[in-house]
């Protein structure tokens, strides 16, 4: 079995097999609460130390609704251009499990706050649009864990009740590549909108996968099945591809696909079945009565859309109108707000085109080394402005930059003094640069006349020495020049 | 309407209740009676109505973005028939 | 002080005021009561040491600015007290000791008075006739072997003894209103979200209020003073501002219009009812009322539509009781679904475990919209039915119960005949708006009957007034023996 690259589809021995994905993104929003109740949602605390009566449904309690919460769900569906509600619902979803204390989460079912939108995504092969069905606020549920005892679950109440919005795509992605493409896309939107920081290492961000497969042309929807819990990109990829396949050797040899619920498992790589109860869900989901029903105001819906930042996309198009950037470079330099911003800091006073290039080569190439986010940068957008300009200006040629930088990537400092403390000031004085030429052409009589006979190549030797002997400061062009004459 | 055994062990099982043999035979009957006594709803025409969604004709107050509660760890710990200092223990659930 | 215990909630506050006893004499008192009153089985837990001690608090520096300076009180065990076992009449929470305070009580110490002991119940507030608790029967003071009426049986029958000077309860489809009928007592469900839930162990949330219970209509005003008001724990409280309620009671009610609803002469209602509903509208009809027929034309589905709401709701509130957190888990059981199934199965009684399979099942797939959702839809149309009757009337009056109390072990195997003792309470609950029911007189067994008012949604103060005429000019005399002392 083989995968055709240019549409992603699976090459199955009865023919060829699309994808289709839909995801179920579970964010958390950026609340220094929980969505119901006023204890901390601060990641990393101690066993339940942020967890208060209401989380851990002692009798009587009562939820009461954040407001930053709903702001932050209003502003994430117009930052996907999706329908606000301004009549919405909380319902109960009712089940059993250790981390879920009140026995039932709250959560958003027939009407939640927002409804249809898209998000644009740039693939390989162009843009692509992908639908979103809808978006609502639910209750995070809390932690157990299994691995602390042989016999027992320890249960963590901290994450019970923290705000998650749930955004669910249409089935409209087709491959492992859209759904990294989504994902990024997705996480950016809400990462310059505040709303949520999109730090999967910390869940911040995580996703539940629907895989389904049909015969390539088909229009008919396969039979799904969810992944749940997905919590990084690459995991999310490969359990598409092992759960695409598995549903197409499937099929092809006469069985047919149950609807089920999986988990990726990331040391076999393989998805499997939750051996769960068979009536697992039945969630008996009815409106909240501890809850009335969420009506937003018009005005406060205006007033959060005349206060959204530019999002990355708008970003992208001034970006390839104001600065001339081609898409590509456009499109790197607003996948996150801090970079954008830093971009544009650094183009207040310096070149555009040298400034793109610097920081998407060298810049990027040694934050990925580092692994390091680029507000985390040694090199600050002032002392990257400063660099850039020390070219621009002729003070430092292009090579000499270069070892500024390997400088300053790690311990940061300014340019300047980097330059003066090496003395890789531009040699770009024609009478010495004329000096130093005629003594190195003087000290290779031989070569000199070897080159005039026809050796052509050697021009690269009096480069490089010039180069030697100047420290590498030589303005090149000069020398360049200077050496024609000479040599002529 | 006859609420069979099968309904009834169904539904324990989602509400988590377990139930002797000798008790389902009485909770059919009563649990039949029951329904037989709500079944009137069925008589009346519902169609032009909406559902109550709330009984008060107000909307969801919400409140301010603070961190008022938690760090009660000792009290939240407090009444649980199994802990430990720092969590809620259960038996495991089998996979 | 010749029996204090005697006198009403109101007599006695005046009394403290006028510093003609001491807050440890009136303690005394009750708590002398409360011991000799074991029979009835009203208290579940008593309190007397932190009541002495509070009362001797009180009486060292006294504050007679406050509604309740100095007054004892016990409280249904619904109402979670701060390092005092709550237990809603059920093993499941039998050693529970709550680490905070229901909104309710603390704005009764608030008001200055104190805990005298939790009361018993019906399980989780599930009953009629406190027949369900695990803590066992109440016994009903009017007389030995029947039943006090449910769920706040408990609190009816200590205060009908004097074991309490006043009381509060909850009412979720009748359950302060049918005990207060049943002891002759006054009791009163207001309107819902005018007192806050934060606290209180839920039965079904949509339904419940909690209220007072006590022997007088003035005692009513000034509890429900103490008691109601904005918390904004509770997203489904009234944010308004406070109403003085025993300040403003008054026994005009000229010009009042006085609804009789039709559908409420139900087939088979004894003679009494009949009679005791006469002489309820004559005596209004005297003080300057207009009685008026009107129809409530979907009173007949009340029942059936609470009997799915309320357990769908039960069933999801009862789900936070799972042997983790908190109150009983089950020994048996290798895994975590046995441990819920058997700490479930052990810990509930068996009412509510009914409720809680039919509200499971009426939420269930396939059955939801056929049941749940064509129960919320008739609840409107009862809504509407009472919107409309408001349009023409200010309150309404019904029996508040089909029949006096009953004996005590007569209903216990016939769940239908035991809901059917809430068919004149139900429907206030369904529409969210007040009810009181105030005792009028006495069957042909000498047990007490009471009458009904409905008002409009935060009509209480009418309701108060209305009362308050009606108890002036009823004549009903309290006929209680106190047969268990002997």
């Amino acid at each position: 079995m083989s995968e055709d690259k240019s549409k992603f589809l699976i090459n199955g021995t009865q023919g060829k097999w699309e994808v289709v994905i839909g995801l179920e993104v579970h964010a958390q929003v950026s609340s220094k609460s929980k969505l119901f109740s006023g204890s901390s949602t601060t990641f990393g605390a101690d066993p339940n130390t942020q967890v208060s009566l209401v989380d851990s449904a002692f009798p009587g309690m009562l939820p009461v609704i954040n407001k930053y919460c709903v702001e932050q769900a209003v502003k994430t569906g117009l930052g996907i251009n999706a329908r606000i509600n301004s009549h919405s619902i909380f319902d109960r979803k009712n089940y059993f499990y250790a981390d879920l204390p009140q026995g039932y989460q709250i959560s958003q079912f027939k009407n939640p706050i927002v409804g249809e939108g898209e998000i644009m995504l740039d693939l390989k092969t162009g843009t692509k649009k992908i639908g979103i069905e809808r978006l609502h606020l639910e209750q995070d549920a809390g932690k157990s864990i299994h691995d602390l005892d042989p016999n027992n679950t320890f249960v963590d109440l901290n994450r019970s009740g923290i705000a998650l919005m749930e955004i669910v795509s249409k089935p409209d992605l087709r491959s492992p590549e859209e759904v990294n493409a989504y994902v990024k896309k997705l996480r950016s939107i809400m990462r310059y909108l505040g709303t949520c920081d999109g730090n999967m290492q910390e869940g911040s961000l995580r996703a539940d996968v629907n895989v389904s497969v049909r015969k390539e042309g088909d229009k008919k929807l396969g039979t799904r099945c969810e992944i749940k819990n997905v919590n990084s990109i690459k995991f999310m990829q490969m359990a598409i591809e092992y759960e695409a396949k598995r549903q197409v050797e499937l099929i092809e040899s006469g069985e047919s696909i149950a609807q089920e619920t999986r988990l990726f498992d990331t040391k076999k790589n393989e998805t499997r079945s939750m051996r769960s109860k068979e009536d697992a869900h039945d969630y008996r989901y009815f409106p909240d009565p501890d809850l009335l029903p969420l009506n937003l105001d018009e005005g406060l819906i205006e007033k959060i859309k005349k206060n959204l930042p530019e999002l990355p996309d708008q970003k992208k198009d001034r970006f390839i109108k104001d600065y001339s950037l081609s898409p590509y470079e456009a499109n790197v330099l607003v996948s996150e707000k801090e970079v954008s911003d830093f971009f544009e800091e650094v183009i207040k006073t310096a070149d555009k085109k040298l400034a793109t290039n610097w920081i998407i080569g060298d810049l990027f190439a040694s934050l990925n080394e580092k692994n390091i986010p680029i507000s985390d940068s040694p090199i600050k957008a002032k002392e990257m402005a400063s660099l850039v300009n020390s070219i621009s200006s002729g003070l430092i040629s292009g090579r000499a930059a270069k070892e500024v930088f390997e400088v300053m990537k790690d311990a940061g400092g300014d340019p300047i003094k980097i330059i003066e403390k090496k003395g890789l000031k531009q040699k770009s004085d024609p009478k010495e640069l004329e000096a130093l030429i005629d003594k190195i052409l003087e000290e290779n009589k031989e070569k000199v006349s070897q080159y005039k006979s026809g050796k052509d190549k050697l021009f690269g030797f009096f480069v490089g020495q010039t180069m030697k002997v100047s420290g590498g400061t030589a303005n090149p062009q000069l020398v360049n020049n200077i050496l024609k004459n000479k040599l002529k | 309407m006859p609420i069979d055994k099968d309904k009834i062990k169904h539904t324990a099982k989602l509400a988590r209740i377990s139930l002797d043999e000798d008790k389902i035979e009485n909770l059919s009957k009563d649990l039949s009676n029951i329904f037989n006594f709500i079944e009137k709803l069925s008589k009346i025409n519902t169609d032009k109505v909406s559902p109550l969604t709330s009984i008060l004709n107000y909307s969801l107050r919400t409140r301010e973005d603070k961190v008022t509660d938690g760090g009660i760890r000792d009290k939240i710990l407090e009444n649980s028939p199994n802990k430990n200092e720092e969590f809620f223990i259960v038996p495991k659930v089998i996979e | 002080m010749s029996d204090i215990t005697n006198k009403s909630l109101t007599e006695i506050v005046d009394l403290v005021k006028k510093k003609e006893v001491k807050s440890e004499e009136v303690t005394n008192a009750y708590i002398d009561n409360v011991e000799k009153g074991k029979k009835l089985n009203s208290f579940i837990t008593e309190s007397f040491d932190n009541a002495l001690t509070k009362s001797k608090i009180f009486d060292a520096k006294p504050n007679y600015e406050s509604l309740l300076p100095g007054i004892p009180l016990a409280v249904k065990d619904l109402f979670c007290t701060n390092g005092v076992r709550t237990t809603a009449g059920s093993k499941m929470l039998e050693n529970f000791i709550p680490t905070y305070e229901s909104t309710i009580t603390s704005k009764l110490w608030a008001e200055g008075a104190f805990l005298l002991g939790k009361l018993n119940c019906d399980e989780y507030a599930m009953g009629s006739s406190n027949e369900t608790s695990f803590f066992g029967n109440v016994i009903n003071p009017v007389k030995e072997n029947t039943v006090p009426g449910g769920s706040s049986g408990g609190s009816a029958s200590a205060l009908a003894a004097d074991l309490t000077p006043a009381t509060i309860g909850t009412d979720t489809g009748g359950s302060i209103r049918q005990p207060a009928s049943f002891t002759g007592t006054v009791g009163l469900k207001p309107t819902y979200g005018l007192c806050s839930r934060w606290g209180i162990v839920a039965f079904a949330s949509s339904l419940d209020q909690a209220g007072p219970m006590t022997k007088t209509v003035s005692d009513c005003a000034l509890m429900l003073e103490a008691i109601s008001g904005f918390d904004p724990k509770d997203s489904t409280s009234i944010d308004r501002k406070k109403e003085n309620y025993s300040k403003e009671i008054t026994k005009n009610i000229k010009g009042l219009k006085i609804g009789i609803p039709k559908e409420y002469r139900v087939d088979g209602m004894p003679n009494e009812i009949e009679e005791l509903w006469e002489k309820g509208k004559k005596i209004l009809k005297g003080e300057g009322a207009e009685i008026i027929d009107i129809s409530l034309p979907h009173t007949e589905y009340a029942l059936p539509t609470y009997y799915i709401v309320a357990p769908a709701e039960a069933s999801s509130n009862l789900a936070r009781y799972d042997g983790v957190k908190y109150g009983f888990r089950s020994s048996k059981g290798s895994n975590l679904i046995e441990m819920y199934e058997n700490t479930r199965s052990e810990g509930f009684g068996d009412e509510v475990k009914r409720r809680i399979l039919i509200g499971t099942y009426v939420l269930s797939s396939g059955y939801y919209d056929a049941y749940y959702i064509k129960a919320q839809k008739v609840r409107q149309l009862i809504k509407n039915d009472f919107d409309n009757a408001f349009t023409k009337v200010d309150a309404i009056l019904t029996p508040s119960t089909p029949t006096a109390a009953f004996k005590i072990g007569e209903k216990k195997d016939d769940p239908i005949s035991m809901y059917l003792n809430d068919i004149f309470t139900v429907p206030a609950n369904l529409a969210g708006i007040p009810a009181m029911s105030v005792p009028v007189g006495h069957d042909k067994n000498n047990l007490p009957l009471g009458l009904q008012l409905i008002g409009k949604p935060l009509g209480e103060q009418t309701l108060l007034n209305l009362a308050f005429s009606m108890e002036s000019k009823s004549n009903f005399k309290k006929n209680i023996t106190k047969w268990w002392e002997k």
